[in-house]
């Protein structure tokens, strides 16, 4: 059984539906990426199996039992950061480890805290206020807090959305490291706008159609060693496949393309070869 | 620098021309009114030994402004220590609101004169019906702004509350206190301006010594001087009030 699985699920809000007849299922520790155009109802898909909202239809598990609320093994990294701007970079981080850990010593929640904002960097920077960092730390500051929580699965809501295209390299590298760096395997779930951002950090990509009534894709894998750098993007061939077939996709999707056929995702899975 | 001086000079004209037209009025228009100046010669005994005090109703203004403050205080923090949480439970609650909202709006227009009565009937005292009508009527704003800041904290920060597991006490010092927090005190510094207000409605009713106290008992004893003594004394003190708590909303507002 996988450890999340979401069965025929759908979302309508009044009479606009959302999505319909969503299967997804997600192993242990495997992290899989969910591309779609804005507004296609991805962060609906993500907030449904986050637990965050109630789908209307179908069923979602998570090790077996359903999905009611937000899981407290689970952690969430926002778009805009959701950094509380009158708590410090720490503070930030800290409370998150309170609630977390509730039989830990003051102490323990201090040096914890601490211990992630070292590792994404921001050791020197950790008593200041959001308001005074730059959008990049402020995202470095939410990925510590989500990490400090130590946390079973990951949900990620175009985490790097809000960056510019450097920041958003580096930090897209540094999530990755700590999804492997961490002590148990972190299952992750993210949805994203960009393509290249789904390659690099991925075990699988699914693309969401466009809505209404939005529905996924089957499962495009990507079969490349990690660490991945960015200019993998350009060269390897597989990578160039995955990214020109989703991007197809996409662009199908879009208002402007609206009259053309979709393409057949299931004959472009089965084009991509999978390696050993 | 210039600039700031410029607007300086324009206030002090400004003050001039209203002046004039007080000495004017009381020349020409209406002689019981005194001048600026006949004001000053009549009430400044009251004005150089501010805390002189030769009987209940007859002491020096600084007395009489302490007396009326102390009494607006305590008016006041009672309107904010129930108006806040009001706020709060309006703001969060949409069955709350739409059961309270409809009697809020009914009770919020009435006047600190009709409300002094009730407070005599109810408290057969003067003191308790002046802290009553001032509570009473300083409280809205405090009620309504709070209400509006609970309504207006972004949804971001609910979510976070809600993925970070929060508890319930967690949530609200954590995340509804601080995002409500300016316009909590936006909300203050209206109420303060409206005790104010009716400190003076309170006073002249219930006969107790204060600046509106005063005032209405020298209308009695016909020394209109010593009215417009006491009108000077409400106006730099309630804009003194005003200055104050807009310098702790801004501090509030930066941080």
């Amino acid at each position: 059984m996988s450890f999340i699985e979401l069965h025929d699920v759908g979302k309508s809000y009044g009479v606009r539906n959302v999505l319909s007849g969503v299967n997804l299922t997600l192993e242990e520790g495997e992290f899989v990426s969910i591309v779609g155009a804005s507004a296609s109802g991805k962060t609906t898909l993500l907030k449904a199996a986050a637990g965050l909202i109630l789908p209307d239809k179908g069923t979602i598990t998570m090790g077996g039992e359903k999905v009611t609320d937000f899981s407290r093994e689970a952690s969430f990294i926002f778009q805009n950061y959701s950094l509380l701007p009158w708590l410090s970079a720490y503070e930030n981080v800290r409370l998150a480890v309170e609630a977390t850990f509730t039989d830990w010593s003051k102490k323990q929640h201090q040096e914890q805290a601490e211990k992630y904002l070292q590792m994404v960097g921001l050791g020197a920077a950790m008593r200041k206020r959001p308001n005074q960092l730059s959008g990049g730390m402020r995202q470095r500051v939410a990925i510590a807090r989500a990490f400090a929580t130590e946390p079973r699965v990951m949900f990620l809501d175009e985490p790097f959305g809000a960056l510019d295209a450097l920041t958003r390299g580096t930090l897209q590298q540094e999530l990755s490291t700590l999804c492997r760096a961490a002590g148990r395997p972190v299952t992750a779930l993210m949805i994203t706008n960009n393509v290249d951002e789904a390659i690099l950090l991925s075990d699988r990509i699914l693309a969401l159609s466009r809505g209404p009534g939005a529905t996924l894709s089957p499962a495009v894998p990507v079969n490349l060693s990690r660490p991945r750098a960015s200019d993998l993007l350009l060269h390897d061939e597989q990578a160039v496949r995955v990214r020109n077939r989703l991007a197809e996709f996409l662009s199908a999707g879009s208002d402007r393309n609206r009259s053309k056929p979709r393409p057949d995702l299931q004959a472009i899975a089965k084009e991509i070869p999978v390696e050993a | 620098m210039q600039n700031s001086l410029k607007t300086f000079a324009l206030s002090l004209v400004g003050l001039f021309v209203v002046g004039g037209l007080w000495t004017f009025l009381s020349l020409n228009v209406a002689p019981d009114l005194p001048s600026p100046w006949r004001t000053w010669q009549e009430s400044k005994i009251y004005v150089l030994n501010p805390w002189e005090k030769r009987g209940e109703m007859d002491q020096g203004i600084g007395l009489m402004t302490a007396y009326s403050l102390f009494r607006v205080a305590k008016g006041f923090f009672l309107a904010i220590a129930i108006g806040t949480p009001l706020g709060f439970l309006l703001g969060a609650s949409p069955t709350f609101f739409k059961m309270f909202d409809p009697t809020i709006q009914l009770l919020r227009p009435i006047s600190p004169l009709a409300w002094l009565p009730l407070g005599l009937i109810l408290f057969r005292q003067s003191e308790p019906a002046a802290l009553f009508t001032i509570a009473l009527c300083s409280m809205w704003p405090t009620v309504i702004n709070t209400m509006t800041g609970v309504r207006a904290i972004p949804q971001d920060y609910l979510n976070v509350a809600r993925v970070l597991r929060l508890s319930p006490w967690k949530q609200f010092t954590k995340v509804w206190l601080p995002a409500t927090l300016p316009y909590m005190f936006t909300g203050y510094r209206l109420s303060l301006g409206i005790a104010w207000l009716v400190i003076v409605a309170a006073e002249m009713l219930t006969g107790t010594p204060g600046v509106g106290g005063f005032l209405w008992q020298e209308y009695n004893s016909l020394i209109y001087s010593h009215i417009l003594l006491s009108i000077l004394t409400i106006g730099v003190v309630g804009f003194t009030l005003d200055r104050m708590m807009g310098f702790a909303e801004n501090k509030l507002r930066t941080v």
